[in-house]
């Protein structure tokens, strides 16, 4: 009877059809979707329903509706600030960092063996070592002693020692140089790995088509075999860039002088852990949701044209 | 199909880089090979100076830890810091082995887990065609732009409710399911041609053999890397809300621990900073001198 049954569906081509000729993929799937449901899709859910709310954390959310949002857009000026600086954060450090892991892994990619595995090392270092903060610390003490105070009075490119991180026109640029020394991370360590499954036999054929140096044979040939890593690259980077807060914590404090190394998720964080707004927090990490998607969205069509 | 060409350098005697481009790559040029080693040595005195900190405060002995300005090399080495630590750690009042086995099982379970459950799951969507293909997909892609610090509550309150509170689990179970581990994946997958599974399958392989033994070989370059992140994140991992019983604690809290016994402890504090470090560096190291090229690819794309 139920055999019957399947051989209508199948002659109909149904989704319950579909279902069962495919059980397997779905059997692979449910270990990691079965997690995935409770551990990121519900609080993901949760997260974007509080964000209707007014939640302390403490007592039972009150629906609110809109109002978070409406006041998040239209009162609150530090957003604005943070929304702005993290814009122009992420529109500078993006490109480049995405760049830079593409290049470095690339140069690498063109030495062998133990050297290789050194030189990546010393390339990840600021990821992995896990005192990158304290470096920049040291650097940009703002007294005569700091390094970078020290090297531009001995050269006399100024005249008295600067606070660096109390001087809010340096803020944000001193992120950004800092970001960038950060940036070979996670895309950088997948691009070392994707350069590793180019096809060779790909690069003399290419030979022989008449590529004629590394940089037409990065472009024509390289970079069309590591799409896939590409795409994955940029979407780690828009996740990076546009939640940067961590080093403008670590090195402005927060809230920094000024707000000027405010940032949306150093916002977030300043309702979510200390004023245990959650509700306002929620609702900022929406908004930030919201902005991340839609870069994806243009970036992931910007990278389809790569190689042609 | 092309031609099936395999490049083999097992045999070859090691050659300095700028010798050798020349006879191992196609199309280097001399200049080019210099304009990159120029640009490679002076960004990479920038890059290491966190590591060459970290192993020079760990040998300093506390006068020139204390000394200001800080100098960034040693002058007189001494490994009293490490001593320091052994002391420490010999009188906590957990024995400090407890913290180590902890360590293992929190950093080992999740980063073994979470390549093989997001690897499974990575080679359906990569190469099979079945509804919910790209909802699935997207639903991954998406949940890593949501902000992190946000989902953490919610994300506690269905740990509580599971009743994996302050158990190993609660850390190791959320770090199976990480997004950028299946998406990494993924991508490593797609790649692969067709006609390697398919010989497979007619000779009668089922899928996760051929997910095991034909899929995961051939993308060794993705699951080691994804290796070193998981590595990283969870020996990173202090427990926090997570794990209340101290007998459950990792080595990261327990260190931390001692770092903040402030400026007595600064010498071991030094000696903490470096161990922190060392150990993911050290399994860095192993792991991405084990990325060599896999020869399986080679020649095998249609």
């Amino acid at each position: 009877m139920a055999n019957k049954k399947l051989t209508i569906a199948k002659r109909q081509g149904t989704l319950r059809y579909q279902i069962r000729k495919n059980k397997i993929s779905y059997v692979m799937l449910a270990p990691y979707f079965i997690l995935f449901f409770f551990f990121t899709v519900l609080p993901v859910l949760m997260s974007i329903i509080f964000s209707f709310t007014d939640f302390n954390v403490l007592e039972m959310p009150d629906f609110v509706g809109w109002k978070n949002y409406i006041k998040l857009l239209l009162e609150d000026d530090i957003f604005m600030v943070s929304l702005k600086n993290t814009l122009l954060f992420a529109v500078v450090t993006g490109p480049i960092s995405y760049i830079l892991c593409l290049l470095f892994a690339w140069i690498i990619n063109e030495f062998k063996g133990k050297l290789r595995a050194f030189l990546t090392l010393i390339f990840y270092a600021p990821s992995i070592s896990g005192n990158a903060y304290v470096v920049w610390n040291l650097i940009l003490t703002g007294d005569r002693y700091g390094y970078l105070n020290g090297l531009l009075l001995k050269y006399e490119i100024i005249n008295e020692a600067i606070l660096w991180m109390k001087t809010a026109k340096f803020v944000l640029p001193v992120l950004i140089v800092v970001q960038l020394w950060l940036s070979l991370g996670t895309g950088f360590l997948a691009f070392i790995a994707g350069l590793q499954t180019v096809d060779k036999s790909l690069y003399e054929a290419a030979a022989i088509d008449g590529v004629k140096n590394r940089w037409q044979e990065l472009w024509f040939v390289t970079l069309p075999a590591m799409k896939p890593q590409l795409m994955f690259g940029a979407v780690m980077q828009i996740t990076q860039s546009f939640a940067v807060a961590d080093i403008s914590i670590n090195l402005a404090g927060n809230p920094s002088i000024n707000y000027a190394g405010a940032t949306v998720v150093t916002h977030l964080l300043d309702y979510g852990s200390t004023r245990f707004e959650m509700g306002y927090a929620s609702a900022i990490a929406t908004i930030l949701f919201l902005l991340m998607v839609g870069t994806n969205k243009l970036v992931q069509n910007m990278l389809r044209r790569v190689g042609d | 199909m092309r031609k099936r060409v395999i490049v083999d350098y097992s045999d070859r005697k090691w050659v300095p880089f700028w010798q050798r481009a020349k006879e191992t790559k196609l199309n280097r040029s001399k200049a080019g090979n210099g304009l990159l080693f120029g640009l490679m040595f002076i960004c990479g005195i920038f890059m290491a100076l966190p590591l060459v900190m970290i192993i020079n405060n760990a040998l300093k002995p506390l006068d020139e830890l204390f000394q200001y300005p800080p100098k960034i090399i040693v002058r007189n080495p001494t490994l009293e810091n490490f001593t320091d630590l052994f002391v420490l750690m010999s009188d906590s009042w957990v024995p400090f082995s407890r913290y180590i086995i902890n360590t293992i099982i929190i950093t080992v379970g999740g980063m073994v887990g979470h390549v093989i459950v997001a690897s499974m799951a990575a080679y359906p969507l990569a190469k099979h065609r079945f509804p919910g293909r790209n909802l699935l997909f997207n639903m991954v892609i998406l949940s890593m732009m949501f902000s992190w610090t946000v989902t953490q509550i919610p994300q506690y309150l269905i740990i509580s409710l599971l009743k994996i509170n302050n158990t190993y689990l609660a850390l190791i179970l959320p770090a199976w399911s990480f997004g950028m581990g299946l998406y990494l994946m993924k991508q490593f997958m797609e790649q692969l041609p067709d006609s390697l599974m398919e010989s497979a399958k007619m000779d009668g392989a089922g899928e996760f053999r051929i997910f095991w033994t034909i899929i995961m070989p051939n993308v060794k370059p993705a699951w080691l890397t994804l290796a070193i992140f998981q590595f990283q994140h969870m020996w990173g991992n202090t427990g926090g809300t997570f794990l209340r019983d101290e007998e459950l604690k990792p080595l990261q809290y327990a260190l931390q621990q001692i770092v903040q016994g402030g400026a007595a402890r600064a010498g071991a504090g030094a000696a903490v900073t470096f161990v922190i470090a060392a150990v993911p560096i050290t399994f860095f190291l192993v792991a991405q001198s084990n990325i060599m090229e896999t020869m399986t690819t080679s020649g095998m794309k249609e």
